[in-house]
């Protein structure tokens, strides 16, 4: 119990350093086993990717940290905090961010709209004040426009701010969740699979989009991706899944060779590469 | 681009006063019966009633079918204040609303005292310090049973808090009242009533929401419907409690006090209230549950707050409404609370587009002229085809409109105002600039 209780202490000195601590992470939906005693570490300022084949589990792993689900063991620790068990809207509070894998804007709203909906945490008024008008209200409020503009201007958005989310191109559509999802200014920044559905020079563009982001707004970024261009192009350190379990981890150029990877993604491994 | 554009609030106003002082002008001038008199009133009463319910569906996306029962809880609560005013049947002219407003306070005061206590983290201190000694079955167990403990407390507390208060609020408001000339007191009752009929529905709504607002969308529906059934049955047998309330014999005796200026007023007051609270970033966010929840939560949004909060707000906007309709013919029987009528405002929220403020009033007042009109024009004994003809008429337009009169579209002041407009500065650093190639703006 003591010795339990020390190694504890000094792993969270430790993770001080670090935005993502997992361990043993597992998820069990009725007789199966979704993911099963996953670990992972990304440091402050990291760019990671999680990969595997379809069913793999990524999502999965993804929704526990942000508390969509409740993992059934293990610890999440984000900056030292433990997660697990606290509600979705709290965990964005603290400084996580996501997207989705089949994108989530609030369609029938405006572009602007979607922006100054994740900026509510931080709109400064109270209810009494915007029933009134009085008050903050009139300041904060044009405040909360104008940064949700800004945001939308860094990505060339800002011509599109009254048009409906649905009715966007597909490209601005993803562009405008990762907007919308920096409105909640978190740290950490989770995005599953930005590049779906993208042709290669799209998801070139994504790529220098990513980096700039990360740069911009000093983020620690997170990616699920199927493309192999995508992944092996800008993360610095990947992690595979494979029925809910890690096979392996390393650098892109690691990976890339790992014979566990191409066997689960190509069957075998006979001198083949990812 | 510059042109010269009257603000949208001073047609809305003008749109307003017209039809404010259409209908005084009408009544006065003699050229609408008593009864077309009250039709107008009972379509700007079933606007509050419906604008609520648009709120809680249309805008927050939870289908509730309970909102008759919001109604009727505002229109007994209310009447129970003014009829006391009249005929003093709890004893004194203010014996009900003392006892109305005590009650309330003391069932705030419990609710927020058990929320800041914060018992599921005093159930799991209490455990997990016991668990050292204890099984952790046995500690669970004493964890729980200590939490009920203090659960019981509180309310023991907010009981002795309402009685208390009621000592004090009952010869204080016997004696404001009785001091007040007859002119000064009677507003002063029936505003107090309006606004207690508002509070309780709100007060049982809340705690109803606070059960129910976890189900999922459909499954709520049919929650919300047994609570309307609930509310139904207890009028029936009202007069078991309170005899005045007379049961399944319908209550008498209620000063019919509703007069257009009051109607009128109510609704272009909570017509604001609500238009600002939407026009807000709680609004959005409220809207944002709608269309995405899971999204919604991600985006920082205390999801079960907001819809608490329209829940909550909605049923004030029925209590009210049913207070005005309580003392529009001064008559209340439990069949005006059926299940049946519980459908109305949800049809003419339909009708007028959910998710539309505009919609809401404008299908109100469509609804009552039609129902009432087609009682004029159809001839003698085929009075009852007009449930015939407005159900054809409602289907005609659903299928011509599915998503109803306006949609989500909004007129005039009711709508989300445009930013203002200015330059927004293009950083260097943006993807129209330098770090990432231009292609993005080719998709």
């Amino acid at each position: 119990m003591e010795a339990a209780q020390l190694a504890t202490t000094a792993t969270e000195t430790a993770s001080e350093e670090l935005s993502l601590d997992i361990r043993g992470l597992t998820k069990v939906f009725g007789g199966l086993r979704a993911v099963s005693d996953f670990d992972m570490t990304v440091p402050r300022g990291g760019l990671y990717g999680l990969i595997g084949p379809n069913g793999a589990g990524k999502t999965t792993v993804f929704n526990m940290i942000t508390g969509l689900y409740a993992p059934t063991e293990g610890q999440i620790l984000f900056q030292g905090q433990e997660l697990s068990g606290a509600a979705p809207y709290r965990i964005t509070r603290m400084g996580i961010a996501r997207t989705f894998q089949n994108i989530r804007l609030f369609q029938g709203l405006t572009v602007l709209d979607n922006v100054r909906i994740a900026f509510h945490t931080h709109s400064g008024y109270n209810l009494v004040e915007a029933i009134s008008r009085l008050g903050r209200f009139g300041r904060q409020e044009r405040a909360l426009t104008e940064r949700a503009q800004d945001l939308l201007a860094v990505f060339g958005l800002q011509d599109r701010q009254l048009e409906l989310a649905k009715n966007l191109p597909y490209g601005e559509q993803r562009r405008l969740e990762i907007a919308r999802a920096l409105a909640t200014q978190p740290q950490l920044l989770l995005l599953d699979e930005p590049a779906a559905g993208m042709n290669p020079t799209e998801s070139e563009t994504l790529m220098g989009l990513i980096r700039f982001v990360r740069e911009e707004f000093a983020l620690t970024i997170l990616l699920i991706e199927h493309q192999m261009r995508v992944v092996m192009g800008i993360c610095e350190w990947i992690t595979v899944m494979d029925f809910g379990q890690v096979i392996a981890r390393g650098t892109p150029e690691e990976i890339r060779t790992n014979e566990n990877v191409i066997v689960a993604y190509l069957g075998h491994a006979s001198g083949r590469e990812l | 681009m510059k042109r010269l554009q009257v603000p949208s609030w001073i047609t809305t106003l003008a749109v307003a006063l017209l039809a404010f002082f259409g209908v005084w002008y009408a009544k006065q001038g003699g050229h609408i019966s008593v009864y077309w008199y009250q039709v107008v009133q009972l379509a700007a009463i079933t606007a509050i009633s419906a604008l609520g319910l648009n709120l809680i569906y249309g805008f927050n996306g939870q289908f509730s079918l309970g909102h008759i029962g919001f109604y009727a809880i505002g229109a007994y609560g209310s009447a129970l204040i003014t009829k006391d005013y009249v005929t003093k049947w709890s004893g004194s002219q203010t014996g009900a609303l003392a006892w109305m407003l005590a009650g309330q306070i003391g069932l705030v005061f419990a609710l927020v005292l058990i929320n800041k206590l914060g018992l599921p983290v005093v159930k799991k201190r209490i455990s997990s310090s016991l668990s050292e000694h204890l099984a952790p079955h046995e500690a669970n167990t004493l964890g729980t049973l200590a939490v009920l403990l203090i659960s019981a407390a509180s309310l023991a507390a907010s009981v002795a808090v309402a009685l208390g208060l009621h000592a004090l609020l009952a010869p204080a408001l016997e004696t404001i009242i009785s001091s007040l000339p007859e002119g000064a007191s009677r507003p002063l009752i029936f505003a107090l009533a309006l606004i207690n009929g508002g509070s309780i529905a709100a007060l049982v709504s809340y705690l109803v929401g606070l059960a129910l607002l976890r189900l999922g969308s459909d499954y709520f529906g049919i929650a919300t419907l047994g609570f309307a059934v609930m509310v139904y049955t207890a009028l029936q047998n009202s007069d078991l409690v309170i005899e005045t309330m007379k049961g399944a014999r319908g209550m008498v005796g209620i000063p019919p006090w509703s007069t257009w200026p009051w109607v009128a007023g109510g609704l272009v007051l909570l017509a604001i209230v609500m238009r600002n609270m939407l026009r807000s970033s709680h609004g959005r966010a409220m809207i944002s549950v709608r269309e995405d929840e899971i999204a919604s939560q991600s985006m920082g949004v205390d999801v079960t707050q907001l819809k608490n909060l329209a829940f909550t707000m909605g049923g004030f906007y029925a209590g009210v409404a049913g207070a005005l309709y309580a003392h529009l013919y001064g008559f209340l029987h439990p069949s005006s609370f059926s299940m049946i009528k519980g459908f109305d405002p949800l049809i003419i929220i339909v009708f007028g587009g959910l998710g539309s403020m505009t919609g809401t009033i404008l299908a109100s007042v469509m609804f009552a002229l039609v129902i009432e009109g087609l009682r004029v024009i159809l001839p003698q004994g085929f009075e009852d085809w007009r449930f015939v003809i407005y159900p054809i008429i409602l289907l005609l337009i659903m299928l011509l409109r599915p998503s109803g009169l306006l949609g989500t579209s909004e007129w005039g002041w009711l709508r989300a105002p445009l930013p203002p407009e200015r330059d927004i500065p293009v950083p260097n650093r943006s993807l129209r600039g330098s770090a990432v190639s231009a292609s993005s703006e080719e998709e």
